[in-house]
């Protein structure tokens, strides 16, 4: 169990900073998707791994029980992460139509002529 | 409780939804509500002021969840000065957008404005780290849609790259609170203080790669080279009174490295010595001098202007860097001067951006040109830290507080030579922008009609007394430099001497 989160963890996010130095929007964009993912597996785990037990503690018998606080973080982080998502792929969009490429890196002539969009 | 502290964070949430939703297609009433809760909030922040100035530390626990369980607001004296200086900031550059109908020239601008006054001041009165976080994601998300206002191809290849950076440096703040909770098993601020010092030193790994995590993050968020390669870009494509605002966003991220860094891994923390200052001072050095450099190279006025603000942001973390009550106390008088100087230019530069251009070219004199050039010249010295006005003190006081400090010659040497650069990059923008114009040899280049008419263009008058606003700031701080460093010496013992903070917030009674 610890191997296979630990591993999944790892993967996840070696492949996200991977992607996100490509030069084009949208492998960068899968690659924060995959950082992410990472991530709130991530803040899954720091709460230590129990498999089958409750987040809720019980007063009446000594029964294992799980952090719940790492799972209402993870909610918030799920929830942001997507927001995020859906912005930067629009803003994204915004750019690739208005500017016919979707290289992140910004074309240096239009400075050196002092144009101005 | 005193209700009056979420006040600052709850007024700008209520407008924006209802600017976005209800008033979106009166443009007039939407500037009425959202000039009107930006002065709201500088009326809030006045009164918290005057309450932290005793050096009392009020919590405001959130549906009344007693601190660790629960999170909640601290109000502190550097967080009320912190308020009042995002508050007083966004009133200016809210009417200055207002005057300039820079706000017309795409849709939602006061909701997202509000928006990201909501997150600002949140962050700054937030007493729990995983709310920093979310703080910091209402102000990012909103500035991202701020970025791109009124929209452009350069504007937006600029905003994917912002949005990009920021992105990495949320996943970033995630994984390091994570670590740290892994580890303290608390996210709340001042138990993460307890905690944190009861860790036996010889198992601290993981703490101390999640307080370098967070340090990298609050670094992203305050342009500290090697990671400010955001901003250039992204503030000069920025709409004008967006960059203004911008120019308080950096200094959340010296707040936080303030807060977290004197608060929970204090300078005399045995766990985790020597991860803050040893890296900070010799970055925040290189910063300033990359600053100075690209502000004399930079060949259109935002970009220069972007790279004073690194500049300034050098300065800024080379006193925070030295984590001394001295050094504190230098950091914050110099960070309500370099937000207002920096705001205050990235006005008048949009002022001459609008009439000529953002290419700093010898072009024909605009209307009102000893105006702009004499707002300029006062932006410039500000910045470069030129007597008489607050810049030159605020860096006396860094240079005074570096005195009893190893590096004290590199320190002085770079903040001199970097002054002197800046100086000479301001000065040859200026001169050629707002001189050369009347140079007889001069050239100007066939101007079409359109850019005619816009040359010729005198300023409405709001956007300019938007802008005497920034100078009278700057003046202000300049004839009440006693009472203001005061304070701030006030706060910077408060801020190391963190036992006042961790009870009140730890031990409350309900």
């Amino acid at each position: 169990m610890e191997i296979l989160v630990a591993s999944a963890v790892g993967i996840m996010t070696a492949a996200g900073i991977y992607l996100i130095l490509r030069r084009r929007t949208f492998p960068v964009i899968l690659g924060l998707s995959m950082l992410t993912y990472g991530v709130n597996v991530f803040l899954f785990a720091t709460g230590r791994l129990a498999i089958g037990a409750p987040p809720i503690l019980n007063k009446y018998a000594d029964v294992p029980y799980t952090d719940p606080l790492p799972q209402a973080l993870v909610l918030t982080a799920i929830v942001i992460s997507f927001g995020m998502t859906a912005v930067v792929v629009m803003i994204a969009l915004g750019a690739y139509l208005s500017s016919r490429t979707d290289d992140i890196n910004m074309d240096d002539a239009a400075t050196e002529t002092g144009e101005d969009a | 409780m005193n209700h009056l502290l979420i006040a600052p964070v709850l007024m700008p949430a209520i407008v924006a939804p209802l600017i976005a939703m209800v008033t979106r297609h009166h443009m007039d009433l939407t500037r009425i509500f959202s000039l009107a809760v930006s002065v709201a909030v500088v009326i809030a922040t006045l009164a918290l002021g005057v309450q932290a100035m005793d050096g009392t530390v009020q919590v405001y626990e959130l549906g009344d969840w007693n601190a660790p369980f629960g999170i909640v607001l601290v109000l502190d004296r550097l967080s009320a000065m912190m308020c009042i200086l995002t508050a007083i900031l966004a009133l200016v550059i809210n009417l200055y957008a207002v005057g300039s109908d820079w706000d017309k020239r795409g849709s939602n601008f006061h909701s997202l404005f509000q928006f990201q006054i909501m997150g600002i001041q949140g962050a700054f009165l937030t007493g729990d780290a995983f709310n920093l976080f979310v703080f910091f994601e209402v102000l990012l998300i909103a500035s991202y849609g701020l970025t791109i206002h009124a929209g452009g191809a350069r504007r937006f290849q600029a905003g994917v790259q912002y949005v990009v950076y920021n992105l990495l440096g949320s996943s970033l703040f995630l994984f390091a609170l994570g670590t740290i909770y892994a580890v303290t098993g608390t996210l709340n601020m001042a138990d993460l203080a307890v905690k944190v010092a009861e860790i036996s030193p010889d198992n601290t790994a993981l703490l101390r790669v999640g307080a370098i995590m967070l340090l990298l993050v609050f670094c992203i968020k305050a342009a500290l080279l090697p990671l400010h390669f955001w901003l250039p870009a992204s503030y000069a494509e920025a709409p004008a009174p967006v960059a203004a605002l911008f120019a308080i966003m950096t200094k959340v991220g010296a707040y936080a490295i303030l807060r977290f860094f004197t608060l929970i891994f204090g300078p005399d923390l045995a766990a985790t010595q020597g991860l803050g200052g040893e890296w900070l001072l010799p970055a925040a050095l290189v910063t300033l001098a990359t600053g100075a450099v690209g502000v004399l190279g930079a060949r259109d006025l935002g970009r220069l202007i972007a790279y004073g603000a690194i500049a300034s942001m050098g300065t800024l973390l080379t006193a925070v860097a030295l984590f001394t009550p001295q050094a504190a106390a230098a950091a914050l008088y110099y960070t309500v001067h370099s937000t207002f100087a920096a705001a205050l230019l990235f006005l008048v530069a949009d002022m001459v951006i609008e009439r000529r251009g953002a290419h700093i070219t010898p072009k024909a004199p605009m209307a009102q040109n000893g105006l702009i050039a004499a707002l300029f010249f006062v932006g410039a010295i500000a910045l470069a830290g030129m007597p008489p006005i607050s810049g030159f003190l605020g860096k006396l006081l860094v240079m005074d507080a570096a005195r009893d400090h190893d590096m004290v010659w590199i320190i002085w040497a770079v903040i001199l030579i970097g002054s002197l650069v800046t100086i000479l990059g301001l000065a040859r923008a200026g001169t050629i922008i707002f001189w050369k114009a009347y140079d007889a040899t001069t050239k100007a280049p066939e101007a079409d009609e359109q850019e005619e008419e816009a040359i010729h263009q005198p300023a409405p008058a709001l956007p300019v007394v938007a802008t005497f606003g920034l100078v009278a700031g700057l003046v202000l701080l300049t004839v009440f430099a006693g009472p203001m460093s005061a304070y701030a010496t006030a706060t910077a013992e408060q801020l190391f001497a963190p036992e006042a903070y961790i009870q009140n917030v730890l031990g409350v009674p309900k």
